[in-house]
């Protein structure tokens, strides 16, 4: 059976496009993660900081492959179309709830709500993406089925940039004030018409033809849980696309695009804004890089790109991040000058004190400036009772460093590119169509939820323990990608142009 | 390459065991009631410990099909 390639991009465009949309929505609780805290979690109640935890970690790790195998099994039940809709719906419509809630002074159970919207996101996020992906894939022709899904692989990046991109037009258009009372709601606000946009391109959209035909001849499965997990055939699959590939590519995608924020941001103490702006420039970069390997893998496999990805990962990660430490670390430059600042001021929780900033700027021999922040407490009573609280380091790089830079977050985001482009095709081409939603939903979303969602708290597990240094938190993707080199490169098969329609007329 | 693919099995298995203990015995080391940090919390590590347990069973399973030659390349 060849599929048309006709209208293929409206296709892709009315999948891509919403799965953007809820890519975006889950990034905006991230990236907001600190306002939110301030209006929903305040600090010092035992109760609301457990619910802050849960929201966090339960909404990536847990909810999301539970998402998988509810969507995934009403999508090989009832349809691809209704069921990433349906998805799309519960993403848009919490989202927008959000920015509803009041504050939590003025409304006591607004972190619970905010806890149960969170659960929601992350359910739906669980769900869309395999819908999308299948959904695509089977309307794909086999020989540019790695070219087309690659497409919706780009959504996952540009949904975490238009979610920055928001949020920091609206920061730059609203005074401070404006933003903090009700400014950080728009991202979330703005989303309801995001979703309305996308519900209708759509709601336009037919079935997949693989399903509709299927379901046509009444051969759609009657129980896709059971058929995905509970035989043997079909379970050996799912674990082997889990080991042997999403397992590995979960971590690299995690290490290369927000581990590497985090290690630049706080283990190099480098200033926000320029960092942000830099690997924004390298996100853009790299981003038609999916598209490619995912054409590529028409061309020559989808194993041989995703397991050259892990391999490169794994020996080029310890060179490239102690390469941004070097940059960063002043202990290797020339201090010429060196500014002290001091500002005393009365302390916001006890007027009787003092807060004293002493603030030190030192420009180095390569115009690298560090600004080190010590804050103290001064008792009025006591003077000389001066206590240091707080140490805070910037350090402001500079511009001769940005190519630097750039081309080493572009590096890692590449290895992202080469692992990540071709996934969809590879899954999609591992699971037959009546059970192809679930099964390919679950070893997804276990394999990026978990695997690569923990890599930011594992690494920072790693790096608290006595012994480690700035590189030891990389162990964890590097160990967790060679078990998965090893797996793969072992027992998976180097497919292309798979048959992906072999059991319509079984 | 089907011998290594079958005895590999008992690797994936034992690796398995090993990292269920090792969660465990990282969780009963990190966890400290006057800790500020995530990892010193019990919440998340009850859900990585629930959300890992069964994907290391499913790591012994899939060392448990390895060795029973579920993954071997058929003769042509």
């Amino acid at each position: 059976m060849s599929l048309s390639t006709k209208g293929i991009w409206k296709v892709i465009t009315a999948s891509s496009v919403g799965t953007l949309i809820e890519w975006y929505d889950f990034y905006i609780f991230g990236s907001l993660a600190t306002i939110i805290s301030e209006k929903f979690f305040p600090t010092g109640n035992p109760t609301t900081a457990f619910l802050a935890t849960l929201a966090t970690f339960a909404a990536g790790f847990i909810v999301r492959p539970f998402g998988a195998l509810v969507f995934g099994r009403l999508g090989d039940l009832i349809g691809r179309k209704h069921t990433f809709l349906l998805t799309l719906v519960i993403m848009g419509g919490s989202t927008f709830l959000i920015g509803c809630i009041p504050e939590y002074k003025n409304f006591h159970a607004a972190p619970y709500l905010i806890l149960l919207l969170r659960l929601l996101q992350g359910l739906a996020l669980g769900g869309e993406y395999g819908g999308a992906a299948t959904y695509v894939a089977e309307h794909a022709p086999a020989n540019k089925r790695g070219y087309y899904t690659s497409w919706i692989q780009t959504t996952a990046t540009l949904g975490l940039f238009v979610s920055l991109l928001v949020i920091l037009t609206i920061q730059n258009t609203s005074s401070k004030e404006a933003y903090g009372d009700w400014g950080w709601r728009l991202p979330f606000l703005l989303s309801i018409l995001l979703v309305l946009v996308s519900i209708v391109i759509r709601m336009k959209m037919n079935e997949s033809p693989l399903f509709a035909k299927l379901k046509s001849e009444g051969k759609t499965s009657t129980n896709p849980l059971k058929e995905s997990f509970g035989k043997k055939q079909n379970m050996k699959m799912v674990l082997l696309a889990l080991f042997g590939a999403t397992m590995g590519q979960g971590v690299v995608w995690y290490t290369g695009q927000f581990y590497a924020q985090t290690f630049l941001l706080k283990t190099c103490n480098l200033e926000p804004t320029q960092t942000n702006t830099w690997i924004g420039i390298a996100l853009l970069l790299a981003t038609p890089f999916f598209v490619f390997f995912g054409w590529l893998s028409d061309k020559i496999g989808r194993k041989i790109i995703m397991l050259f990805g892990m391999l490169l990962a794994i020996f080029c990660y310890r060179p490239i991040f102690t390469a941004m430490y070097n940059m960063s670390d002043i202990k290797q430059k020339q201090e010429l000058t060196s500014e002290i600042t001091i500002r005393k001021i009365l302390s916001a929780d006890n007027p009787k004190d003092s807060v004293i900033f002493k603030t030190t700027v030192a420009t180095y021999s390569d115009h690298t400036k560090l600004a080190q922040t010590e804050k103290y407490t001064q008792e009025t009573l006591k003077p000389d009772n001066i206590k240091l609280v707080e140490t805070k380091k910037l350090v402001t790089l500079d511009s001769s460093y940005r190519l630097k830079l750039i081309s080493l977050v572009f590096i890692l985001v590449l290895f992202v590119t080469m692992v990540y482009g071709p996934i969809a095709a590879f899954l999609v081409e591992l699971f037959p169509t009546k059970i192809r939603y679930t099964s390919m939903s679950l070893p997804y979303h276990i394999g990026n939820g978990v695997f690569g969602g923990l890599v930011p708290f594992i690494a920072t597990l790693i790096t608290v323990t006595p012994g480690s240094n700035y590189l030891s938190g990389l162990w964890y993707p590097i160990c967790i990608a060679a078990v998965c080199l090893v797996i793969g490169t072992l027992y998976l098969t180097n497919r292309k142009h798979e048959n992906v329609v072999d059991d319509v007329n079984e | 390459m089907n011998t290594i693919k079958k005895n590999l099995g008992f690797v994936w298995m034992f690796l398995a065991i090993a990292t269920i203990g090792l969660l465990l015995q990282s969780a009963f080391a990190h966890i400290k009631p006057d800790g500020n940090l995530d990892i010193n919390k019990p919440m998340p590590w009850i859900i990585i410990i629930t959300v890992f347990i069964p994907i290391a069973v499913g790591l012994g399973l899939f060392g448990w099909y390895a060795l029973k030659g579920e993954y071997d390349t058929k003769e042509s």
